[in-house]
């Protein structure tokens, strides 16, 4: 079907494969009687070290890595297109299968792309319960994040502390929505389902614990000296070739721009918290792993702020045309039940337009774009994941380094392949 | 946001700059959309940066399928000073679907316009390694185009009923 | 001597009369009365072959070493099995190894998408036998939530011995089908999920020309079992 194939010679399939990829003009080294030879070494897909199925082709000059070149698609799912067979609601549970470790993150950009499409308002106690989840979901992702980047770099036990800690918050999220991970708590309109008893006390009793937890972890890596000297000085990229290539999130962060979504343009109430937002100074290694350390306890503290404001009210929109009315009304109203029906078989319409929805996720800027026709079902659905444009980022950062700081970089960048291929 | 005025005003310099390039502006949703001629996607983008729209957030194809022009690829553009979000939008038809690439301005583009090449076939001229990206190098067809089927297989089951067997521990 | 090896349990029902010349024989060991070929048989048949299989079996089923093969979701909860509430470790599972070489359970945890299918089934064929696979959540052991053009089920380019369900699948989920694997792999070796794939023990069977169907893949999608 495609008219511009790359040509092919007469070699067999694998490569046939292995040829289209054009490595960087990267030049015979040749000083003196040494004749240096780069070796190329493919990285992946299955690989411990790859947070995921990503190969990297890595040329070296000995452990100097001169050139990079990133393959994915390894777990490329059809999510985009596979939410274009569904409706809108039964939508969201694909959508958030995505980056998957940020499963709140997707559900949100693609209700708040829907939201705004629909011009349908979510009510205050809704977006307080989306901000305490969110946030929540951010300092499970970290947690992940730190214990397998701890993992590549060989402090094994970390991987036990952050997972520990882990379960916790999966236990807050399955108390209130019956899933530990994906969730679909996070609904076209609102929430599913309100707090059950209890869970603010739970919810306490982990923000109470998690500051002190998150000193003890710094305890155990930030002073110790191989650590430091596997982040520190290591792999930094400025400021204006991140902005260049469209990196943001803890890696800009961590570079010394102080961009963040919840900040610059608040979304759900985000305006209402007071939290800081911490930022590196020299874009090294070291200060993306502080940055995103010190996230955590930002985390805590907009969860706390927002359990105390918590405003009473309805969890979902009122507006029955788009979220199911409760299940009490079915038995009395006769509108209830043909909304019921109309919202499950066909689902809701949105009108025609397009909208494009971003959010601050652990790792960047997460956007959802949706493309509505008019129909019940969406027309286009994209998702603008961080990890994809900031993956790009890793060829420059690490050239020039060894492989072990390949790998260090790549635990630090935070790559979640889920995002990437969608 | 720019809103709906300072949208026509910037629509209005880049049509000084350049006639024909902006085709539409929409202001929806809080939000503007200029739709550009395809052939002047650099220079409209150079002009936007030089307005201060110095971030590309994102670089999407879209299938408008049945309405032609059919392939569209869709520009988000941030400013990180005026907190200001602006979408550029081009649409080309399925026989010659070619768009320059901004690859060469915008370093951020490159990976995404590889997959706009990869899942709807729009050809980007000038990008420096233009392949597929999500789907094997040597698969056929660009799947997020609406007419491709969604494929899918049924499910294998292990007991049928029609085998008449029940299932046991 | 040459070893017969017997399958243990299962397999075809025993005929009344085979029934009572083991009854005479084993009468006969008792007393003290087998002699030559016969006792020679009978020591290889019921004590030295059995009693090893079974100790190999238990030896091999405490001490597997899954291989580190995490995909997408499903991996996170299987990260989730080393971790401390639900710990692999109790059973003697937590050396995980990355090479394959060195693995003899494979772990399917997520989608394994077109261009992973050939990675997947290269890792799988180097592993040594025997080695098992569990396909892990519902992407691996069907297509998932998503039925769609670029995800494979894992039945169809490998043998899997236990499916287990769940998107993803609770820790504890994963937990029983392992350890549902590993009864297996104590009481039948030679039977379970691999029977229909035509193996024998734990390796497959592969047609000796390609006219013939292939072993793996033994689901015909038959004409009522539309997809979900």
């Amino acid at each position: 079907m495609s008219s511009t194939d790359v040509t092919r010679s007469g070699a067999s399939e694998y490569r046939q494969m292995e040829e289209s990829i054009t490595m960087a003009p990267v030049e015979r080294l040749g000083t003196d009687e040494l004749d240096q030879e780069l070796l190329t070494l493919n990285m992946g897909p299955h690989h411990p070290a790859t947070h995921g199925v990503l190969r990297l082709l890595v040329t070296l000059d000995g452990e100097v890595v001169r050139d990079l070149k990133p393959i994915i698609g390894y777990v490329h799912t059809g999510i985009e297109k596979t939410a274009e067979d569904k409706s809108y609601w039964k939508a969201i549970p694909v959508i958030e299968r995505m980056d998957y470790l940020a499963y709140y993150f997707n559900a949100m950009a693609f209700c708040g792309a829907t939201e705004t499409l629909l011009e349908v308002e979510v009510p205050p106690r809704a977006q307080y319960l989306r901000v305490i989840h969110l946030e929540l979901n951010r300092i499970m992702s970290h947690l992940v994040w730190l214990g397998t980047s701890a993992l590549d770099l060989g402090a094994m036990s970390m991987f036990w502390y952050c997972f520990r800690d882990r379960e916790t918050i999966l236990d807050l999220f399955e108390y209130s929505s019956g899933q530990r991970m994906h969730t679909r708590y996070i609904q076209v309109g609102g929430v599913a389902d309100d707090l059950p008893d209890g869970w603010e006390r739970k919810c306490r009793e982990f923000c109470a614990d998690m500051p002190s937890r998150v000193d003890q972890y710094n305890d155990l890596l930030a002073n110790n000296e191989i650590v430091l000297q596997r982040l520190r000085g290591v792999c930094p990229l400025a400021e204006s070739e991140l902005l260049k290539l469209g990196v943001t999130g803890p890696l800009l962060r961590a570079a010394g721009n102080p961009w963040d979504l919840r900040k610059a343009m608040p979304y759900s109430s985000y305006e209402h918290f007071d939290f800081d937002i911490p930022v590196g100074t020299v874009g090294d290694n070291w200060d993306r792993f502080a940055v995103r350390v010190q996230e955590i306890k930002e985390s805590v503290k907009i969860i706390v702020q927002a359990l105390d404001g918590l405003p009473e009210g309805p969890w979902i929109t009122d507006d029955r045309k788009v979220a199911l009315p409760p299940r009490h009304e079915l038995a009395t109203s006769m509108e209830a039940l043909i909304h019921h029906f109309k919202l499950v078989t066909e689902g809701f319409r949105v009108p025609p337009g397009e909208v494009y929805y971003p959010i601050e996720s652990p790792r960047g800027e997460l956007a959802c774009f949706v493309r509505s026709d008019g129909s019940s079902k969406p027309a286009r659905v994209h998702m603008r994941d961080p990890s994809f444009v900031n993956l790009q980022a890793t060829a420059p950062m690490t050239e020039g380094s060894y492989i072990a700081d390949l790998i260090a970089t790549l635990a630090m960048l935070d790559p979640v392949l889920g995002g990437i291929d969608r | 946001m720019p809103d709906a005025v300072g949208l026509e005003l910037l629509a209005e310099e880049l049509r000084e700059a350049d006639a024909t390039s902006v085709l539409d502006t929409l202001y929806f949703r809080d939000k503007g959309q200029v739709t550009i001629a395809p052939r002047s996607v650099r220079t409209v983008l150079e002009l936007l940066r030089a307005k201060g729209f110095d971030a590309l957030m994102s670089v999407h194809g879209v299938d408008y399928y049945p309405e032609e022009p059919r392939l569209g690829v869709h520009y988000e553009l941030l400013d990180m000073g005026a907190l200001d979000r602006l979408t550029v939008k081009l649409r080309v038809p399925l026989d010659d679907p070619h768009v320059p690439s901004v690859t060469p301005d915008w370093p951020t583009a490159d990976h995404q316009e590889r997959e706009v090449y990869d899942m709807f076939g729009v050809v980007f001229d000038g990008h420096p390694d233009l392949r597929r990206i999500l789907m094997p190098e040597d698969y056929e067809g660009h799947p997020q185009r609406r007419d491709f089927p969604i494929g899918g297989e049924p499910v294998m089951f292990t007991i049928d009923e029609s085998d008449g067997r029940a299932y046991t521990q | 001597m040459a070893v017969k090896r017997e399958k243990l349990g299962g397999g075809e029902p025993v005929a009344s009369d085979d029934f009572r010349i083991r009854q005479l024989r084993a009468r006969d060991m008792l007393r003290g009365d087998l002699e030559g070929t016969d006792l020679d048989t009978y020591v290889e048949e019921r004590v030295l072959t059995t009693t090893m299989d079974k100790a190999v079996a238990w030896a091999r089923s405490n001490a597997l070493f899954p291989a580190t093969f995490g995909l997408a979701c499903c991996a996170i909860e299987m990260m989730s099995i080393v971790a401390a509430r639900v710990d692999v470790a109790r059973f003697g599972f937590e050396a995980f190894r990355a090479s394959p070489r060195q693995a003899d359970l494979l772990i399917l945890s997520g989608r394994v998408s077109i261009k992973m299918a050939p990675v997947v089934r290269r890792i799988y064929d180097q592993m040594l036998e025997p080695k098992w696979a569990i396909a892990m959540g519902a992407c691996s052991s069907s297509m998932g939530v998503f039925n769609n053009y670029a995800i494979v089920p894992a039945d169809k380019f490998m043998p899997v011995d236990v499916h287990v369900p769940g998107c993803p699948p609770r820790p504890e989920a994963l937990m029983h089908g392992i350890l549902k694997l590993r009864k297996m792999i104590q009481e039948d070796p030679d039977m379970g999920w691999r029977e229909g794939y035509g193996a024998r023990g734990t390796e497959e069977v592969v047609p000796a020309d390609d006219t013939q169907d292939s072993a793996v893949n033994v689901f015909v999608p038959r004409s009522n079992t539309a997809g979900a």
